[in-house]
């Protein structure tokens, strides 16, 4: 899960290009990591590559904040 | 130049697409050739377009079937490793009035010619964004601008593919993805041949500059869309007719 989240947070870090301070698993990324919703998709695009999975569209619509993609990537992995 | 560029054209084994495909290769790019049915005729185009020094490849799918699009588009970027320029060019006819047309009629020209479009926009979306650049050409007609009596399933998806179009455009212009129709008149090719010697007399007396127009003037238009040359334009509907709509 730790793993998971290092992962993650460095995708978002490159994609959004935001603090990494500001990369908690509460921020959301269009309230408080300043994306705006097709940074959104793009973002669940480099999470599928990264971690070598395909995240349904009904299902990616769900993730909203970083925790909601870790969670997500943890257990469908 | 389209220097090594490459190019997926839907319906590209006849008419105007095979004008298309052959155009873009002549100015640098290798051309992915989608056909319905016609596979000997997009195997020629293929040829043809080797002889030109380019690459190319011909595949199978329908535009109407998500899955076939899915799998197109990624036989395009397996092979070239990219995908800059996609021109949805594929359509078909099935006229009449709207008292005699059978519903199955409405929705095959509606799922060919406007949910193909968005299929394959789809489908081209996520490798154009990611390599920050892409063109996307979608074949619209005049008569999704005017209307025309006996063509209601046409004329509603042709115009449901300028709203698109636009909507495209505005959705990706962030990711520096340029979309933009192109709307022809009539145009000498398959589709138009069924048309009575009477109804083409009766059609050029609506076109200004007195001829019908050939599968090269709208190829020669889609060529300079998807150039560096057309870098500040998106979401515009490009009339080529011989000037029948002003
Ligand atoms: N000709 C005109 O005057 C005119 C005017 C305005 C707009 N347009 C538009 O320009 C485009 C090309 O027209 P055209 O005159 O060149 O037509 P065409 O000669 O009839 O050729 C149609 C092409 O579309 C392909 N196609 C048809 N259904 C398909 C499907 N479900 N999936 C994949 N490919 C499919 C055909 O493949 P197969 O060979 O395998 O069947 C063929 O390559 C169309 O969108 C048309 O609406 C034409």
């Amino acid at each position: 899960m730790e793993d998971i989240f290092e992962r993650v947070k460095k995708i978002i870090v490159d994609q959004l290009d935001v603090e990494e301070e500001k990369v908690t698993m509460e921020a959301s990324f269009i309230d408080d990591l300043e994306a705006d919703s097709l940074d959104v998709v793009e973002l669940v695009m480099e999470l599928e590559d990264e971690f070598d999975m395909e995240i349904a569209d009904d299902e990616a619509e769900k993730i909203q904040t970083v925790g909601d993609a870790v969670n997500y990537i943890n257990s469908n992995q | 130049m389209l220097t090594d560029q490459v190019a997926l054209v839907t319906g590209a084994s006849r008419g105007i697409g095979r004008e298309i495909a052959l155009e873009l290769a002549r100015h640098g790019a290798h051309v992915a050739v989608n056909y319905a049915g016609s596979k000997e005729k997009a195997e020629s185009v293929v040829q043809e377009i080797e002889s030109l020094g380019r690459k190319a490849i011909a595949i199978q799918a329908d535009v109407k079937d998500e899955q076939s699009v899915k799998t197109m588009v990624k036989k395009v970027t397996d092979t070239f490793n990219r995908l800059d320029i996609l021109v949805n060019n594929a359509g078909i006819t099935k006229d009449n009035l709207i008292m005699r047309m059978k519903e199955k009629d409405f929705t095959d020209v509606i799922d060919t010619n406007l949910k193909g479009v968005f299929l394959c926009t789809k489908a081209v979306a996520r490798t154009m964004m990611k390599q920050r650049s892409g063109r996307i050409i979608n074949m619209a007609s005049i008569v999704g601008v005017t209307g025309n009596p006996g063509q209601a399933n046409y004329v509603a998806a042709k115009a449901g593919v300028i709203g698109l179009t636009k909507t495209t455009a505005k959705e990706l212009a962030s990711r520096n993805i340029l979309v933009n129709a192109v709307a022809p008149g009539f145009i000498t090719t398959d589709m138009t041949a069924v048309l009575t010697d009477e109804q083409k007399e009766d059609m050029l007396k609506l076109i200004p500059l007195t001829k019908l127009g050939q599968p090269e003037h709208i190829a020669k238009v889609v060529r300079f869309l998807a150039s560096d040359d057309a870098s500040y334009i998106t979401g515009q509907v490009i009339h080529v007719d011989g000037g029948m709509v002003m």
